[in-house]
């Protein structure tokens, strides 16, 4: 049985070592120098200046939009899509005789709302061009349809609404996958205690907030997580999406962006490996916040 | 509970309509004439436009990025499952000096954004003469998408009994064929929530290879499509990119209505590991 074990383990590992190695930990390992240097991809010729990137960044007034964007949608695109899927899926639950059992179709609408969660970013930046277009978008069609041809504008072109058109999409894309994922959390929750809250006559508000949302705490928390990194991102649909890309005016301007431009357009590597770092930094950190707010008791359902 | 009830249909269909509506609208969208695409958005086509189809497959390229697409996953997702199976059921089952080391060097990985390593990636790529290559992207896709497979694989693998392996090495057989015969078909609900995980991952991929892979005969869908939304927007052929978004959406959302059950299954239950 002992026969061979070493030579099947370097044969299971190492391919995927070696692949890992110079795809993966190498170029992360790298960055961090190169955003040290002020190299601008010619062979052998990168100096080390030190930090001098990083301050070059503090005064950079793009990076600085790029940062505040970030911020404002790590900010808001969690809190829409978490409270939306909540809400839609606790509705999905509500109704039947014993307060939570799922009302008639709802597997139909969870066919539904997942299918964005499938489609490319890049189809979906598409496609939300399309229903953004002043002239013959869907959403001033709409608008102006039902008379109120006063709030029909240039979506993606004013400084003001570009960045929530962004969010919007964000918020659109996301919020099918993280209903199905609650609805399946508030699935496991014992029926027992929802009679229990309805014989103590708890009303749906007190239900969900006393019962349900305590109990899918850890699915909520990791939904956090996962859409800050998404939020931290946003680069595909701003890419492809806003007019510029990344305007007006820096307006929705974002990290990914800014480093993509500095790096292949302006062929300034080392810049924009500083750039990398700092999204790095603020990933660590969003990542080490979700860990202590988790070390919090949890509930055990016996 | 009657008022109830009333306000979560009505809340279920709102939102229904709102994730349903732009999907409709552009595939509706596709079978119009330009004219009518810009006069009157909410219209449904008068003489559904055909040729809009052809046009985006042929002319547009979207048939030849439909490919590149299909080669290109289909080869990163054998060798991502294949590399992250046969690590993971390493780890899992066999104890050696290191094992935590690799475990942890894999699965820190998946914590680190792409943006980082990309500046170094590039020149990685570009050392190796990869560049524009399927080789090289079917590579690099592997390499970014074995962390999450060995972190997924790695919990299932520890779950199933070794009792069936015990009994197979008694009976003489080797380690390899003890992993390819035995531990590899009971593991099969892992491998494909997780193979489903990839395959979406790595189909909607953009950002890789917009910097790895810059010659238009080798784009992959999602870039062709982004690059076609910028070319057919100078020609305004608004109707010739409808209908090759709606080609974009077709098989991923007919996959999905086929599998939906699976492919939801897989997908939540890979977040919440």
């Amino acid at each position: 049985m002992r026969h061979g074990r070493y030579r099947f383990l370097a044969w299971a590992l190492l391919p995927a070592l070696a692949l890992h190695a110079v795809f993966v930990l190498s170029p992360y390992a790298q960055a961090f120098y190169l955003s040290l240097t002020d190299w601008t991809g010619v062979a052998g010729n990168a100096h080390f200046v030190g930090l001098s990137n990083y301050r070059r960044l503090a005064s950079d007034s793009l990076f600085l939009d790029a940062v505040r964007n970030n911020a404002t949608m790590l900010v808001v695109v969690p809190l829409a899509t978490v409270a939306l899927g909540l809400f839609l899926a606790s509705m999905l639950h509500v109704g039947g005789r014993d307060g939570r059992s799922a009302v008639r179709g709802a597997g139909g609408y969870q066919i539904v709302y997942f299918f964005p969660q499938l489609l490319s970013l890049v189809v979906i930046a598409v496609l939300w061009g399309f229903v953004y277009n002043p002239t013959n978008g869907l959403l001033n069609g709409a608008l102006r349809g039902i008379g109120l041809d006063g709030l029909a504008r240039s979506w993606l072109a004013e400084p003001s609404v570009a960045l929530w058109a962004v969010m919007a999409v964000l918020v659109w894309s996301s919020v099918g996958f993280y209903l199905v994922l609650f609805s399946a959390a508030i699935d496991g929750i014992p029926k027992e205690l929802y009679e229990a809250a309805l014989l103590d006559g708890a009303g749906p508000w007190a239900t969900f907030w006393r019962l349900t949302l305590p109990l899918v705490r850890d699915t909520v928390q990791v939904a956090f997580v996962y859409l800050g990194i998404v939020a931290l991102d946003g680069f595909a649909v701003v890419q492809v999406m806003t007019v510029g890309p990344g305007g007006p005016d820096g307006a929705t301007e974002v990290i990914g962006l800014s480093l993509y431009r500095t790096a292949f357009t302006y062929g300034k590597f080392g810049y924009a490996s500083a750039m990398g770092v700092a999204l790095f930094f603020a990933t660590l950190t969003l990542a080490v916040l979700a860990l202590r707010a988790g070390r919090k008791e949890r509930l055990e359902l016996a | 509970m009657r008022i109830s009830r009333g306000l979560a249909h009505a809340a279920m269909l709102a939102w229904g309509v709102v994730t349903a509506l732009p999907l409709l609208w552009a595939v509706l969208s596709s079978f119009k004439s330009d004219h009518e695409i810009l006069t009157a958005p909410w219209s449904i086509p008068q003489h559904p436009q055909w040729t809009n189809w052809s046009r985006a497959w042929n002319e547009a390229d979207i048939g030849r990025y439909f490919l590149n697409s299909a080669i290109v996953v289909g080869g990163a997702l054998v060798l991502t499952m294949l590399l992250g199976a046969l690590v993971a059921y390493a780890l899992a089952r066999y104890e050696f000096p290191g094992n935590r080391l690799v475990y942890h060097t894999f699965v820190a990985a998946m914590f680190f954004p792409v943006f980082l390593a990309l500046v170094p990636l590039f020149f990685v790529v570009k050392q190796l003469h990869l560049l524009d290559t399927y080789a090289g992207l079917i590579l690099v896709y592997a390499a970014y998408a074995v962390p999450f497979t060995v972190f997924f694989l790695h919990a299932f693998f520890r779950t199933l009994p070794s009792s069936i392996a015990e009994a197979a090495f008694l009976d003489g057989c080797g380690h390899g064929a003890v992993f390819f015969r035995i531990m590899l078909p009971m593991a099969r609900p892992g491998l494909v929530a997780v193979g489903i995980f990839n395959f979406l991952g790595l189909w909607n991929q953009y950002l890789l290879p917009l910097v790895l892979n810059s010659d238009p005969d080798r784009y992959v869908l999602a870039q062709g499509l982004a690059a076609l939304s910028v070319s057919q927007g100078y020609r305004s052929d608004w109707s010739g990119l409808f209908a090759g978004l709606t080609i974009a959406m077709i098989p991923v959302l007919v996959a999905y209505v086929a599998f939906q059950r699976h492919i939801r299954a897989g997908m939540t239950t890979g977040a919440v590991r």
